[in-house]
């Protein structure tokens, strides 16, 4: 194994203040919106007020005529895509519906969808002028809900879907189109046989609604159309190789024709991925000749973007009365919204994924209704269902009465055991971080008072490996400047250079990171997946090892020896008869020995072992109003090691923040015609400063021996837990089980008063 | 476990029409591409199902020994590793 | 559209004056004429704290203020924190207790805690959640912000009984 238990670091495991740090306190950082281009023109996109309606007519003639307008953009200057689907970097996707979702084409799938866009000399002129385009509509139905969108009956959102299933034999051509894109079953062992063997069997339906990633800053991009065919993306995003390979697509050009340069970025959480205005800027560009900037309002960004799907879900589980896991069974269908994509397959793997499940049979659907198209959200998938399994699973501890954490410990998946879904675990640490919840003074200590009540649950997410590059050139005073293609959304670049640094045996200060722009950096798929510190990570540490192999055969010249009599380590290099000389003395030497020493690392073979967080949430709950309280959180998980420990807890806190919303107040709020009624922050409601206490944080370190320090990806994880850890201190609380998210005050009260 | 001779492939349950209901097949082949082929001289059809211009089909992974392939038709397999076709995934 | 109108006020200690519509707003004077794009824009509709700026010792959101209500005011915006090339304690906090992951919130939440400190240089925990609260942070769950806002205060303090 690459890891050794508990090895001793000089770097990993410190805290570092982040390189970006400076510009990020005073304002100096620019991102997205912050661009300003000479001769720079404003855009404004005209948006569907309905929710499901064919588009008869779009009348521009107005709008263009408006003084201060240069372009107006409509998806007639999009190119066809015919039937194709792409594999853009995270995930497939059928580029007929992806350009339609840029420009709608001959149909508007859900409000907000976007239909025309406007150029012009500000962003008060654009506005007007989108105002004064005309479309005439013929509204159909709207279909809303996931299961009535199954039904036969219902109408059908896309002509030229019809259910694909993982494995079988592709629709026939001439079938009836449906909302249902996809399906999806696992089996493993003899269900009927596992649940005859449970002493108690626990089967319940579970609803969540949809909800946002919710960053802070909204979608952007700026977009030059140079007079040589060559564009420039200025833009915020996880991903500036898909962003180059998603617009290069969508406009039928090379994508050695797409420069991507990433600004800063304003979060993204999974929603940062897709390309929505990219395109749009770029064809206003090229009819005006001028830099193009869009960004979107708020509420564009709540209707029009990709939020993660609303859910229905069956799910049982069977236990034998001595506490022991024999069965689980789960049909979960996701809200794909306008087309296909909802990360329904990782949730039917990740369903069942805590847990040794001897016999087990998971079926999903990809289910398309009129919502905007969703997309990944931190884990995604993963905290839907965590919520029905994590729920169960307490409800049948207290049944057979058992301790909560004590079960998890004794069903907890571990090296060996074989998912629903097929794959054997490698090690994890699942069992750990119950034990670390477990052993709290949080949970060692007793909840006292009046509709207070205590919830645990834990979640699991896969962590991705996929591919990254860097290159790092030494310069002569001792530092090096690091150059990586992921964009840097919570302080990656520095965990990055931290094990660049760890590698060659220098400060973490002496490394200068910097991400690239597509021209400058290989490639690199998204930032997400939490995958950034460990492939990325492990892409510094092979251009580390490159500088080391360059730097042994420049001490070999200087020494006059044979290189295979040099080697690196502590920082420097060593020869025959004790001779040495420091990174930083070498560094002094590369221009006398032949120039610049240049790293190259690129990481692609790599796929990390899966990450477990377990929490314990205190709540209080008003019985008057339904509202929940949070009195005290703790989080635990694996984080393999965990490189800059004040950004691993920081990952947990924010996680769990987030996951504390998803559970209590956030949705999409939907009248009957498909009208979001709740698109602005005060509706919508994010977690504020004061709906929440501090969040206590417990690494835990089961390194991955996939990485060469045991790192997994820790920013996923901690969302899947507390919809399920505070529905189960609700019930601790008031004797009610809640199975549909969020568990707002109306809903709760409404449950508390059918007692 | 007795030692195999070959690669060991998890049939997802909607292929199993095709190996007349069998879950787990061992073909031969030195990497992805090979087994595939195997498969499909003794199941036709299996290679449309998996693959789309003789490469993996977009949106599916296949995991061999534990990891994802990053190699495509290339990865290389031999007689201790499982296989298994599963939906790709991302993340946020 | 109305005539433009001439606007003068105190940005960081600097008199400008600008030449403006009466519909922009003060955040888009100080981003697209001024170019102090550190303060940002979230949702333009006061929900999100983003823009935050001190207006005449108080802190408003600058999405709602019409860059022609800052006639004469004197503003204090996140370029104008730092002195010279030294961060203040707010600043240096954030970044010793690892206060931000994206940045995005960061200093329309720095400016907020400026004027929180100056009306309250020892908040609690309670007062510091408080003060916030109209300032929104999606990365990190608040826990090392409010941390830092209090390190930053008791620096301050330590600093002036000094």
């Amino acid at each position: 194994m690459a890891t050794a238990e508990n090895p001793k670091y000089k770097v990993i495991g410190t805290r570092p203040i982040r390189h970006d740090g400076a510009d990020k306190v005073t304002g100096r950082a620019r991102y997205g919106a912050d661009i300003q281009l000479s001769g720079m023109l404003y855009g404004a996109m005209l948006r569907s007020p309905h929710a499901h309606a064919n588009i008869k007519s779009i009348d521009t003639s107005k709008a263009e005529a408006l003084p201060g307008v240069r372009a107006v953009a409509t998806s007639a200057d999009l190119p066809e895509q015919g039937d194709r689907v792409v594999e853009l970097g995270e995930g497939a996707a059928n580029m007929r519906h992806l350009t339609a979702n840029v420009l709608a084409r001959g149909k508007v799938l859900y409000r907000g969808h976007s239909i025309a866009a406007v150029a012009a000399d500000n962003i008060h002129i654009a506005e007007e002028a989108i105002k004064l385009i005309e479309v005439e509509y013929e509204l159909l139905p709207p279909v809303m809900d996931v299961v009535g969108a199954m039904a036969e009956n219902a109408p059908v959102l896309n002509d030229d879907i019809r259910t694909e299933s993982v494995g079988s034999a592709p629709p026939a051509k001439d079938s009836k189109p449906t909302n249902v894109a996809k399906h999806f079953l696992f089996e493993k062992g003899d269900v009927a046989a596992g649940f005859a063997e449970a002493d108690i069997i626990v089967e319940r339906e579970f609803d969540t609604a949809m909800v946002h990633q919710g960053y802070i800053e909204p979608h952007n991009a700026t977009v030059l159309w140079n007079t040589d065919g060559k564009l420039t993306v200025w833009i915020s995003t996880q991903g500036s190789f898909t962003v180059r390979q998603q617009t290069a697509e969508l406009l039928k050009i090379p994508i050695s024709n797409v420069k991507v340069i990433p600004t800063e970025i304003g979060g993204g959480f999974g929603g940062k991925i897709s390309v929505y205005l990219p395109p749009v800027a770029a064809v206003l560009s090229k009819k005006t000749g001028r830099p193009v900037k869009l960004v979107m309002s708020r509420t564009n960004v709540f209707e029009a973007t990709g939020p993660t799907p609303g859910s229905h879900m069956k799910v049982k589980l069977g236990a034998t009365k001595d506490g022991k896991l024999v069965a689980g069974e789960a049909w979960i269908a996701f809200e794909a919204g306008a087309y296909t994509g909802s990360p329904i397959g990782p949730a039917c793997m990740c369903v069942f994924a805590c847990y040794d499940l001897p016999h087990g049979r998971v079926e999903g659907f990809d289910v398309c209704v009129n919502k905007p198209r969703t997309n990944a959200y931190r884990a995604p998938g993963s905290t839907h269902v965590a919520f029905a399994t994590e729920t169960l699973v307490n409800e049948i501890c207290e049944k057979i009465d058992v301790d909560p954490a004590e079960f998890r410990i004794n069903n907890a998946a571990k090296e060996g055991v074989r998912r629903v879904d097929g794959p054997v675990y490698a090690r994890v640490g699942m069992v750990e971080t119950v034990e670390a919840i477990k052993n709290s003074e949080h949970y060692k200590t007793a909840l006292e008072g009046k509709y207070r009540g205590r919830g645990i649950a834990s979640g699991f997410w896969f962590n991705c490996g996929l591919k990254s590059a860097a290159s790092a050139t030494v310069n002569p005073d001792g530092t090096v400047s690091l150059l990586e293609g992921s964009t840097d959304i919570g302080g990656s670049r520095t965990g990055i250079a931290m094990q660049l640094a760890e590698a060659l045996g220098i400060t973490a200060e002496e490394v200068i990171p910097a991400v690239g722009d597509t021209d400058s950096v290989g490639y690199c798929d998204v930032t997400g997946g939490s995958r950034v510190t460990f492939a990325t990570g492990i892409a510094a540490i092979e251009a580390a090892k490159d500088i080391q192999r360059q730097l042994v055969d420049r001490a070999a010249m200087i020494w006059e020896v044979d290189s295979s009599h040099v080697s690196y380590s502590d920082g420097g290099v060593h020869g025959p008869d004790g001779k040495q000389l420091s990174f930083k003395e070498m560094a002094a030497k590369l221009h006398g020995t032949g120039g610049a020493v240049i790293g190259r690392g690129t990481s692609s073979e790599a796929t990390q072992g899966g990450a477990f967080g377990t929490h314990c949430v205190d709540v209080e709950v008003d019985v008057d109003l339904g509202k929940v309280q949070i009195l005290r959180y703790t989080a635990a998980q694996d984080a393999g090691t965990a490189i800059h420990p004040s950004y691993v807890e920081g990952q947990m806190q924010g996680g769990a923040v987030q996951g504390i919303g998803w559970a209590l107040n956030e949705e999409y709020w939907y009248d009957e015609q498909g009208e979001m009624r709740n698109s602005t922050y005060l509706d919508y409601r994010i977690p504020t400063c004061y709906d929440v206490p501090m969040i206590d944080t417990i690494i835990v370190e089961v390194p991955d021996p996939q990485h060469p320090y045991g790192v997994r990806g820790v920013g996923e994880v901690p969302i899947c837990p507390p919809p399920a850890a505070i529905a189960n201190a609700i019930y601790d609380a008031v004797g009610v089980r809640m199975h549909d998210l969020p568990m707002s005050p109306p809903k709760l009260l409404a449950e508390i008063l059918k007692k | 476990m007795a030692t195999r001779t070959m690669p060991r492939v998890f049939i997802p349950p909607p292929m199993r029409s095709l190996t007349e209901g069998e879950e787990v097949v061992d073909v031969g082949g030195t990497n992805l591409g090979q087994v595939i082929a195997h498969l499909e001289r003794r199941f036709p059809g299996m290679k449309e199902r998996l693959c789309q211009d003789d490469d993996i089909r977009p949106g599916l992974s296949v995991a061999v020994a534990g990891s994802v392939a990053t190699l495509g038709m290339l990865q290389r397999t031999n007689p201790e590793v499982e296989i298994h076709f599963l939906p790709a995934i991302g993340g946020g | 559209m109305s005539a433009k109108r001439v606007v003068t006020f105190t940005v960081n200690g600097d008199q400008v004056e600008i030449l403006c519509e009466p519909r922009q707003s003060l955040l888009e004077v100080l981003r697209d004429d001024l170019d102090l794009t550190g303060t940002k824009e979230g949702c333009s509709n006061g929900n999100c704290g983003a823009c935050t700026v001190i207006m005449d010792g108080r802190p408003v959101v600058s999405c709602l203020v019409l860059a022609v209500e800052a006639e004469g005011a004197e503003l204090r915006t996140i370029e104008g924190v730092a002195c010279g090339s030294t961060l203040d304690e707010v600043q240096a906090a954030f970044l010793e207790g690892a206060a931000l992951q994206c940045g995005i919130c960061t200093p329309g939440i720095i400016v907020q805690t400026e004027a929180l400190l100056e009306e309250n240089p020892n908040p609690t925990e309670d007062d510091v959640r408080f003060y916030l609260a109209g300032n929104l942070c999606r990365c990190t769950g608040y826990d090392k912000i409010v941390r830092a806002v209090q390190a930053a205060a008791e620096k301050r303090q330590v600093a002036a009984s000094n």
